[in-house]
């Protein structure tokens, strides 16, 4: 074996710039997978860290779907929306649902001193938001039944806005103006960090009413979150919502819902789809030029059998068996294979790095390599070497002897 | 001088010591539309420490012959045995025949072959040109390294192991040849036409390595368009038209006789 893998070194070293050529086609295969599963894999890190702040037991009522088509985007503009009413018609009659709150989402200002701080992201919400978004608190106090319901104006602060306007004081006990309008701080939220490129921490949580009272219309689409009692029930939480929504919408049977339930999962479908496409493109052009590859292999093997002709002739002549000869072309294609994947995979590393490097795409590295590399190496290898290997094997010695 | 000894049998010296039996062996080659009669007929008989000559005009069928007895090539028809088994017998329906794996094991632990075009790889240095047959007999690294030294020291080119074969004369090719022939310790040696592409001098020089391979109890057979080449055997065999025509017993035979 040992011989083999000798023997087929120094053939190939004998033509190396042909081999280099030859070995093109499988490493531009093997360098497109290499490079989507290494993005892929980067991508799977990123997304499952960051897609696990919004917590896999919680539904989202909304006017719309978060991800759906033009036509459907259209269509659900439509509808009306959902008030906040909706909320306390909701947690009377689910049993599937420990928690609810709205949220109410208003973009504002923030001022405490004469520092202030803009695009601050102000969260209209009741007490259950405390446990629903999963949050802690580090400094004071979350919302309570009382702010909410007697629309007091108090907030929670993010950890940017305590960093950035409290930087040495305790914001505690602070007054602190939103859009010109004074709240009181009465507590600090834990750090969170980012989500797809967004900042968790530059945000505050305000009661829903005070908020709805101060800036927006009684009757402004509001969403609604919602958390199931169970984590293993979100499938029953689901079903339960649905149909007390349509009851809330006064939904006739057979009327489409004219409302949405989102939940992790559908961001998760939504990315799996995306994934999904990519390897296709990824394993569609990777195996073209694999296959474009492979006819190259076996194209240059013929051509070095024929070149050949003399050499195998003396080998046999010597006493080489057929599965010898026939060993040391599977070998050599094997190894030409070799040399294109490592070549695919060195020049998908690079490619991993600049991605890594320049884009805010994470790339890396997967285990999965390995088995690719091999799998292709003894594919490629073995079914495009084997006619010219077996007919190198099958030359008659005597024959092969007078070729010139 | 050579004496003939034309319509004396080969002398059946008792037994089944025979290393090589031949029993009118043919061969045809079909050319589509005609067929050639390379050999028509050729029975022979070897024994161990044979030193024979195989002589006669272009194309009567020597190289054919040698082939067959290398196990490279198999007859039409006849029957061949080499050491007492039957390496392929042909009665028209009737074959027996080795399988391909068993003539590519004749070949190499049994025969040694040299060419008239030596047939080195031009890639590989001397002593891995004399270590093939040992790579294919299985034999481990270490053991076959020095017994391929051994065999180059034998032809004297123990000094030109790392040479390639672009970098060696023709004669220093053809002792290499002889070198990888002999390193399986072969029944037999089979060569074709050793000195064909040598000066005199030069194929001298081989014949007498091939003198001393005898001497040390090799078997060889030769074939050669040279009388002076094939007065080194102890018996020339002429062939022509595919059969033997007559057979002579050299000096070199007689006084071994
Ligand atoms: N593969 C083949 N196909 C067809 N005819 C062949 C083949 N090999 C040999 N012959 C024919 O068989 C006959 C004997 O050839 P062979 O090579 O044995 O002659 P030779 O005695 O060795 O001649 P030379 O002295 O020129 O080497 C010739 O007529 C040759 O043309
Ligand atoms: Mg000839």
């Amino acid at each position: 074996m040992i011989e083999i893998l000798r023997i087929a070194g120094s053939a190939l070293w004998a033509h190396k710039f042909r081999a280099l050529l030859t070995t093109l086609g499988i490493a531009i295969g093997i360098f497109t997978v290499g490079v989507v599963m290494a993005i892929i894999e980067g991508l799977n890190a990123t997304f499952s860290e960051q897609i696990s702040s919004l917590g896999s037991d919680v539904l989202y009522v909304d006017k719309r779907a978060w991800f759906q088509g033009h036509e459907e985007w259209v269509r659900s503009r439509q509808r009306r929306n959902i008030g906040l009413d909706a909320v306390d018609y909701i947690a009377q009659r689910s049993e599937y649902v420990s928690h609810v709150s709205p949220r109410v989402f208003q973009r504002g200002t923030l001022k405490y001193g004469d520092k202030s701080l803009e695009s601050v992201t102000i969260q209209g919400v009741h007490e259950d938001m405390a446990v629903i978004s999963g949050t802690e608190i580090v400094a004071g106090r979350f919302l309570s039944r009382t702010d909410t319901r007697h629309k007091k104006a108090v907030a929670v602060i993010g950890n940017s806005i305590k960093e950035e306007l409290f930087a040495s004081v305790d914001p505690l006990g602070q007054r602190i103006f939103i859009n010109g309008r004074r709240f009181l701080v009465i507590g600090v939220l834990e750090e969170q960090g980012q989500m797809m490129g967004r900042d968790l921490d530059n945000m505050a949580y305000v009661p829903a009413e005070t908020l709805l009272k101060m800036f927006g219309r009684r009757w402004r689409n509001i969403s609604i979150a919602l958390k199931a009692a169970q984590p293993d029930m979100v499938g029953e939480a689901r079903d339960e919502v649905i149909g007390i929504m349509r009851r809330y919408r006064q939904l006739r049977p057979g009327q489409p819902d004219d409302f949405a339930i989102n939940q992790q999962s559908t961001l998760q479908d939504l990315y799996d789809n995306a994934t999904r496409m990519l390897w296709m493109v990824a394993i569609g052009i990777g195996s073209i030029a694999l296959i474009v590859g492979g006819v190259g292999v076996m194209n240059i093997m013929l051509v070095t059998v024929t070149e050949r002709t003399a050499e195998i002739g003396i080998r046999k002549s010597l006493g080489a068996r057929r599965s010898t000869i026939r060993w040391q072309f599977l070998v050599e294609s094997m190894t030409v294979s070799a040399l294109g994947v490592v070549v695919g995979f060195l020049l998908a590393s690079g490619a991993a790095i600049i991605v890594e490097r320049a884009t805010p795409l994470a790339a890396r590295i997967p285990p999965a390599w390995g088995g690719l590399g091999v799998g292709v190496v003894v594919v490629v290898g073995l079914v495009f070497g084997l006619w010219p290997a077996t007919k190198a094997a099958r030359l008659d010695p005597i024959e092969a002897l007078r070729y010139e | 001088m050579m004496q003939s000894s034309k319509g004396s049998s080969m002398r059946a010296s008792g037994g089944n010591n025979h290393l090589i039996t031949l029993k009118s062996v043919t061969k045809v080659y079909d050319m589509g539309k005609e067929q050639v009669h390379a050999l028509r007929g050729v029975d022979l008989r070897i024994r161990p420490n044979d030193y024979i000559s195989i002589m006669g005009p272009s194309g009567s069928g020597k190289s054919t012959l040698m082939n067959i007895i290398g196990c490279l090539d198999t007859p039409t028809s006849g029957r061949y045995e080499f050491e007492g088994e039957v390496v392929c017998d042909v009665a028209g329906e009737d074959v027996t025949k080795m399988s391909d794996n068993e003539l590519a094991d004749i070949r190499n632990r049994k025969i040694g072959f040299v060419f008239q075009t030596f047939n080195l790889l031009s890639r590989t240095t001397a002593l891995r040109n004399v270590e093939l047959p040992l790579i294919y007999a299985g034999i481990h690294r270490r053991n076959r390294i020095e017994q391929a030294k051994e065999a180059l020291k034998q032809v004297g080119l123990d000094d030109r192991a790392s040479h390639r074969p672009s970098e060696l004369s023709g004669g220093q090719r053809q002792r290499v040849a002889i070198a990888r022939a002999l390193v399986t310790k072969p029944a037999i040696i089979l060569a074709d036409e050793p000195t064909g592409n040598l000066d005199s001098v030069t194929g001298q020089e081989i014949m007498v390595l091939l003198d001393a391979l005898h001497e040390q109890g090799n078997t060889i057979i030769l074939v050669t368009h040279e009388t002076y080449i094939a007065e080194h055997a102890h018996r020339v065999i002429h062939i022509l038209d595919g059969q033997i025509d007559r057979e002579e017993l050299t000096a070199n035979g007689k006084a071994a006789a």
